[in-house]
């Protein structure tokens, strides 16, 4: 069925409503107004004020009180508005929800599933087009994903919701009106962990997730024009990451440029980038390159498009790889 | 409860005679001598335990210890009030409410002597472990109470919190939370005037118990030193929240007459004299009073109950220092609840280091 990215992740999330009455909603706007980006359009509608709650304005408050509901065995599902909200709810989130697990010998388990629309590119004003994924990645305790596509954001949300772990589920806001083809009868095609390889090629790798994905597949079309195939890998879970898939890939290719909207200094490509030096140091024919953010604020919209990477900044990158 | 009340609620004055309010002294009318004398136990046997663990610091067999000294009735006498399926969710200072859960005194050290960041298993008692980020748990037990409403249980969730969270936002967006939900939740302020070496007044420059008013939550505040007045109050507040009233704030007035922790040293910051002033109005000595003034107090049974404690204490003391340091590699486990690559390699990256080493 073609269908946008929001509106997989709703179905999502009334599939899961209606496989586990435990599973309930909270956030600001979810109810009547079906949130900001209308992800949980209709769910209050039918599932009552109960299980799509509207919360006061107070991100602390919901992600600590959906921590409690998660205690006496609800698996809460927080939408955070956007990005730049979060980081009241910061101490919940590292301090409480990742922790309680270990900090209880696991007895006690927190299934939280934290979404943020993440990342710019929408032409929001401050606070609103922010990629805080690192933050959250740092922290043991919590996975941190990212679908880049309609399927993926049905069957990642309901992979997300059914697991017994905490995740920070990152929706690439600029993504949320992308069509594409999603089978909502069938079971997921990947474990939430795994990354996808989105397309196969020779000479270099591509690592790219959420809104950049889309930006890394233009440009190995541009590439392919130009007589380069790029291995274009969606990494989807940016906790744990899938160093198997990369490095497989990187064994063939000899080459990798990352590719993310957050600031390259101590981004996640640093990470990726040491992992793959480690793992195919006598494979690699060039430096792993990254391609990234700026380390900045993130700028006011007029400028967004010379801050986010686009598919002239990647090819770039390729370029240099190929040449050493 | 009364919103208007002024003065905090008192039964039992410091020397022991009875105050006259037939208001909260209905609420515990059904407190006998026996009852009476199961609350004094109980407040014995906890600063007995508190006791031997600063001791057990002393000597380095613990890393820290946060005392309860002088908060025994504000502990007990709540603790008391809660029904087995109520839920408590705690700060780091609630020995004496632990105890009174069911905890063993054995399991109250673990997370002190540094072998594990867990005490006891918080679903058999329905008691969380320490939350040592002060005010985080006002939330857990809203959001833990708004579910067990969902749920259609009929049982109260407390938070304990001392004076100095009442300054964090996460209380603040509690209250709010439980008053727009009408959570069945206790916050339980235990001010005990200092939050390490900030007087209450840096907190707060009206009585706590009025942060309540602006949510619209009843507030009251309650002599924290007299365990029947703090046992009619959370009575009251738990019933409220178990018949689905919504939630109420209550201040206990009481003094922390240790150090904060062990790592505190309480004379650079308050005076002998205002110490002095809160020795005069011990707890447990007000306890005793009242029941030698009415003849229910036997020499037999103080003795019994201190042999009780120094039994507890001898049982506290032994499990603590025989507890192992832990197997290091058992650092990876239940960081997660699920299967995780990263905490596979890296716990055998350690085993292996281990090994390296046991064959060197």
């Amino acid at each position: 069925m073609i269908t946008t990215f929001a509106a997989a992740l709703n179905v999502g999330l009334r599939r899961a409503m209606e496989d586990d009455a435990k599973v309930v909603l909270l956030g600001e706007d979810i109810g009547r107004l079906g949130g900001v980006f209308r992800v949980t359009d209709t769910l209050q509608k039918d599932f009552g004020e109960h299980r799509v709650i509207d919360t006061p304005l107070a991100e602390s408050g919901i992600v600590g009180t959906a921590f409690g509901m998660a205690l006496r065995g609800y698996r809460p599902v927080v939408e955070i508005q956007f990005d730049g909200f979060v980081y009241p709810a910061f101490d919940q989130i590292v301090s409480q929800v990742a922790k309680i697990h270990n900090r209880t010998a696991g007895k006690v388990k927190a299934p939280l599933t934290i979404r943020i629309p993440f990342g710019g590119g929408i032409g929001a004003v401050e606070h609103h087009s922010e990629s805080p994924e690192v933050y959250f990645a740092h922290t043991a305790g919590l996975r941190v994903v990212s679908p880049s596509t309609p399927a993926d954001a049905y069957s990642m949300i309901r992979q997300a919701i059914s697991l017994d772990d905490p995740v920070i589920f990152f929706e690439p806001k600029r993504r949320y009106w992308d069509k594409a083809d999603v089978d909502f009868e069938g079971e997921p095609d990947l474990p939430l962990h795994k990354a996808r390889v989105r397309t196969r090629g020779a000479d270099a790798t591509v690592v790219a997730y959420g809104g950049t994905v889309a930006t890394a597949l233009t440009a190995a079309k541009i590439a392919a024009e130009e007589g380069h195939s790029l291995e274009v890998i969606d990494l989807r879970s940016l906790s744990p990451i899938d160093v198997d898939t990369i490095a497989e890939s990187v064994d063939k290719t000899g080459r990798l440029v990352i590719v993310h909207e957050a600031p390259v200094f101590a981004g996640l490509g640093a990470e990726i980038a040491a992992r793959v030096t480690e793992r195919c140091f006598y494979h690699l024919e060039a430096p792993v390159l990254r391609v990234g953010g700026y380390d900045i604020p993130y700028p006011p919209a007029k400028l967004e498009k010379h801050h986010l990477p686009d598919p002239d900044r990647i090819l770039a990158a390729v370029d240099r790889c190929l040449a050493a | 409860m009364s919103q208007q009340q002024t003065y905090p609620v008192q039964l039992v004055q410091p020397d022991g005679r009875r105050v006259l309010d037939k208001e909260h002294g209905a609420l515990v009318a059904d407190v006998d001598a026996g009852r009476l004398r199961q609350l004094y136990r109980d407040m014995v046997i906890t600063r007995r335990i508190d006791v031997e663990a600063t001791a057990l610091q002393r000597q380095g067999q613990l890393g820290l210890w946060p005392p309860l000294l002088g908060q025994e009735a504000a502990q007990v006498g709540s603790a008391h009030a809660l029904h087995p399926d109520d839920y408590v969710f705690c700060s780091y200072r609630e020995t004496a409410v632990a105890y009174c859960r069911g905890v063993p005194p054995e399991q109250l050290t673990a997370l002190w002597r540094g072998v594990s960041h867990h005490c006891w298993d918080p679903d058999e008692v329905k008691m969380t472990n320490a939350n040592i980020v002060v005010g985080s748990q006002g939330l857990h037990a809203t959001g833990y109470a708004f579910a067990a409403h969902l749920d259609g249980a009929d049982i109260a969730t407390i938070a304990y919190f001392g004076d100095g969270a009442t300054s964090q936002g996460d209380l603040a967006e509690a209250l709010g939370f439980a008053a727009a939900w009408s959570a069945p939740v206790v916050f339980f302020c235990q001010n005990n005037q200092w939050a390490i070496s900030e007087p209450v007044s840096v907190q707060s420059h009206v009585p706590l118990v009025r942060r309540a008013d602006g949510y619209g939550i009843p507030g009251v505040q309650v002599d924290g030193n007299d365990v029947l007045a703090v046992l009619a109050v959370t009575r009251r507040a738990v019933e409220r929240a178990r018949t689905g009233a919504g939630p109420t704030f209550i201040e206990a007035m009481t003094y922390r007459m240790g150090p904060h922790t062990t790592a505190d040293d309480p004379t650079r910051y308050r005076t002998a004299a205002d110490t002095e002033f809160w020795a005069q109005r011990d707890p447990i000595e007000r306890v005793r009073l009242l029941l030698d003034r009415e003849g229910d107090l036997s020499p037999e049974f103080v003795q019994q109950v201190t042999g009780e404690a120094d039994e507890v204490a001898r049982r506290l003391r032994t499990a603590t220092i025989e507890m192992p340091d832990p197997d290091p590699v058992r650092m990876f486990d239940n960081v997660y609840a699920t299967e995780h690559p990263l905490m596979t390699e890296e716990r055998q990256q350690l085993s292996a280091h281990l090994a390296e080493g046991a064959q060197s």
